[in-house]
């Protein structure tokens, strides 16, 4: 009996040990199973572009909540890992390095603009991983790495694209306007917009009567505008950052500055900070833009997606509007899911190549990239500001206010000219 | 003609956009000209009156001048706590050369951080009704969004001016730029005095960041854009010269206005610093230092 009762109890200690091999042997599976796909970025949460970078991460973390509450990816929760670049590319190097080798991320996404992408460039391209990335304007011209993936639908050519729409509006006007006046800041963003219009510029005959910029900490605009206005030219375009936009649109009120068409490339038009202090001061001007809320542009999604960043922008203190970078944002991330999920891989170049060769259905539309990473065809908005009559911040979320005047596959209005007549 | 009225009207500019110049170094003047403190962080406690005067004008509608006004007790009195805990840190140790440096650097940092939190990264605007309006003498067009600024800015350098030379704590804030040693054997109390002179350095800034705000959006970074240029102007007036400052802050706009409108935008900074330059060859202790 006491033999029987030992005996049973060896058989119960090998089965459990048995039991516990298993069980560790499976460990490993059921671990990789569980632990998050990382994905890892670096972004301005301080510095100069800290306000569209700080709106980036929220749209980016209703993505990560999005996918985690539908199961992950692969089966697998997803985790985004980010520090803050404080808008100075000298950290980006770094960022990337501890990302890549001490944080083990999946997959890098890049930070917000033009200045931050490029310093990560050459450590995507060492380790040829996949790089979608976040408004960054020709960053891949020089490189034409195989990898990237530019969100911002400037276009193929994206100098040129990105200010091409602007020229195209006003050459289809009657009579044609014939001069053109450039003016923008001495730095990354301007200096390429304003390369690429005057290329446009030759290639729709304008003559170009003006053509200069001015340094990043200008005060004053008064002395420039009135520069320009003396030159009276058809067509001004200007390609500025925010503080910027507002003093040149002012100084163009207070000089009485009103040529044929105004605007172009003013970055900070598109944010509620400016648009409810400059209100009907806007009006009339014609400048880019990359999703309004115009019944053309209704894509499934946005206007949710919208609604719970809203929610949570004012607490953060960033743009409350949200329909300049957010919704492209949450984006970039959603092609970088659908590829995974497509490929059913976490290999940088299956994900690669299925980015670059399928259409990928986002909150912003349909996305399609072209062989240089950027989009395939051009989506640069040209938007004019109409009938604005107060600053109240409710009018920007509706249609009507920021008509879509180019391309015409998304118009929603029709161009008031000129400036003059639109500006009542 | 049209060159003609371009130079009145770059002229006009220039002068407005000096007296605005003018209210933001005078802090400067007072701090660095008299008192030799390097305070660096000035810039940034223009920016602290800039968003205290946005915050009344979302909040209250209140006017940015009056909400300036209002407030440059308070700055007063932030000043005169700054420098108690400079002087007690720093100063009264003989340490005040690089580890000063250091203090206003990381009080520069504190403040803006302060503003990011508080605030958030977005750009900030205030509403007024003369925003954005003009009017015309002659050929040339006014500015209501400068003309403003150029006026308190010219208003502020008279009231400090005439404290300065006609008051006993002005006298004694000269004095103790020349020798405290002198000034505590008739009787005044040299760290009193400076602590003094030291929150009127600051209590400039509440009006300065109302006049900053006036003109254009601001966000809290902004600040180490001005870092240059105040002193740059406090040093051309002449060390704690404060009709100095204001001769220098026009100099200064009008250089840029003129180079903006004839040369380019892009060289009014530099030839601004240009002036500097050519200014300290001949006259080392600025246009009016002694």
């Amino acid at each position: 009996m006491r033999r029987n009762r030992s005996r049973t109890r060896a058989w119960a200690v090998v089965s459990l040990l048995i039991g516990a091999l298993f069980a560790s042997s499976a460990w490993p599976g059921a671990a990789s199973a569980a632990d998050p796909i990382k994905i890892g970025f670096g972004m301005a949460l301080t510095g100069g572009l800290a306000a569209n970078g700080k709106a980036a991460l929220i749209a980016m973390q209703l993505w990560e909540a999005d996918v985690n509450k539908k199961g992950g990816l692969l089966g697998r929760p997803v985790q985004l890992v980010y520090y803050d670049d404080q808008t100075k590319g000298a950290t980006v190097p770094g960022i990337y390095t501890k990302l890549l080798d001490v944080d083990k991320v999946h997959f890098v996404v890049s930070g917000y603009g033009t200045n931050l992408i490029a310093p990560a460039m050459p450590i995507v391209m060492e380790r040829k991983l996949v790089f979608p990335a976040l408004f960054g304007l020709a960053n891949n011209e020089k490189h034409n790495y195989s990898g990237y993936f530019q969100i911002m639908p400037a276009g193929p050519r994206p100098a040129i694209d990105w200010t091409g729409t602007y020229l195209e509006v006003a050459a289809r006007q009657t009579p044609k306007p014939q001069t053109l006046a450039l003016v923008g800041a001495d730095a990354e963003y301007p200096h390429n917009a304003l390369a690429g219009i005057r290329e446009n510029a030759k290639r729709l005959g304008f003559k170009v009567v003006y053509d200069s910029t001015y340094p990043p900490n200008t005060v004053d605009f008064t002395p420039i505008v009135r520069v320009i206005k003396a030159q009276n030219p058809d067509v001004v375009f200007v390609a500025s950052y925010p503080p910027d936009s507002a003093g040149m649109v002012l100084a163009a009120h207070e000089v009485g500055l009103q040529p044929k068409m105004f605007g172009g490339g003013m970055v900070g038009l598109q944010f509620a900070a400016l648009l409810t202090k400059l209100g009907p001061k806007l009006n009339g001007i014609v400048n880019y833009d990359f999703w309004v809320p115009e019944p053309t542009l209704k894509f499934s999604g946005i206007e949710d997606f919208l609604k719970r960043y809203q929610a949570q922008a004012e607490k953060a203190g960033v743009d409350p509007l949200g329909h300049y970078l957010p919704p492209w944002a949450y984006a970039y991330l959603q092609v970088l899911g659908q590829a995974i999920e497509g490929t059913k891989s976490l290999d940088q170049q299956k994900v690669a190549d299925y980015v670059r060769t399928q259409e990928h259905d986002t909150i912003v539309g349909k996305v399609k990239f072209g062989a240089n990473g950027e989009w395939a065809t051009s989506r640069v908005l040209q938007v004019q500001f109409q009938g604005i009559e107060t600053t109240d911040i409710a009018q920007f979320h509706k249609a009507g206010k920021r008509v879509v005047v180019w391309p015409e596959q998304y118009k929603s209005g029709k161009l008031i000219y000129p400036y003059s007549s639109a500006m009542k | 003609m049209v060159w003609l009225d371009l130079l009145l009207n770059a002229l006009a500019a220039g002068i407005l956009l000096g007296g605005f110049y003018a209210a933001v170094s005078l802090g400067i003047a007072l701090a660095f000209g008299l008192l030799d403190i390097v305070n660096i962080a000035h810039p940034v406690f223009v920016m602290l009156g800039s968003y205290v005067a946005y915050g009344m004008n979302a909040r209250f509608g209140f006017d940015p001048i009056l909400t300036g006004l209002l407030f440059t007790p308070v700055f007063y009195a932030l000043g005169v706590l700054l420098y108690r805990v400079y002087y007690v840190s720093f100063e009264r140790k003989g340490a005040e050369s690089l580890r000063g440096l250091v203090f206003f650097f990381g009080v520069l940092f504190i403040v803006e951080v302060s503003l990011l939190l508080a605030f958030g990264v977005d750009y900030r605007m205030v509403e007024a009704r003369y925003i954005g309006e003009t009017f015309q003498i002659g050929p040339v067009g006014i500015a209501f969004r400068l003309l403003v600024p150029c006026v308190v800015g010219v208003a502020l350098t008279g009231a400090l001016y005439l404290f300065l030379s006609r008051t006993f704590y002005g006298r004694a804030i000269q004095a103790v730029a020349q020798d405290s040693f002198a000034l505590r054997l008739m009787g005044a109390n040299p760290f009193r005095v400076k602590g003094i002179a030291f929150g009127l350095a600051i209590a400039t800034a509440a009006l300065a960041g109302a006049l900053l705000i006036m003109i254009g959006p601001v966000e809290p970074a902004m600040n180490r854009e001005y870092i240059g240029r105040v002193f740059a102007v406090a040093v051309l007036g002449g060390m704690g010269s404060i009709g100095g400052t204001l001769v220098a802050a026009i100099i200064v706009g009008v250089a840029e206005s003129l180079t903006s409108t004839f040369y380019g935008p892009s060289w009014g900074v530099a030839v601004s610093f240009g002036v500097l330059l050519l200014a300290l060859a001949v006259r080392p202790s600025g246009l009016f230092g002694r």
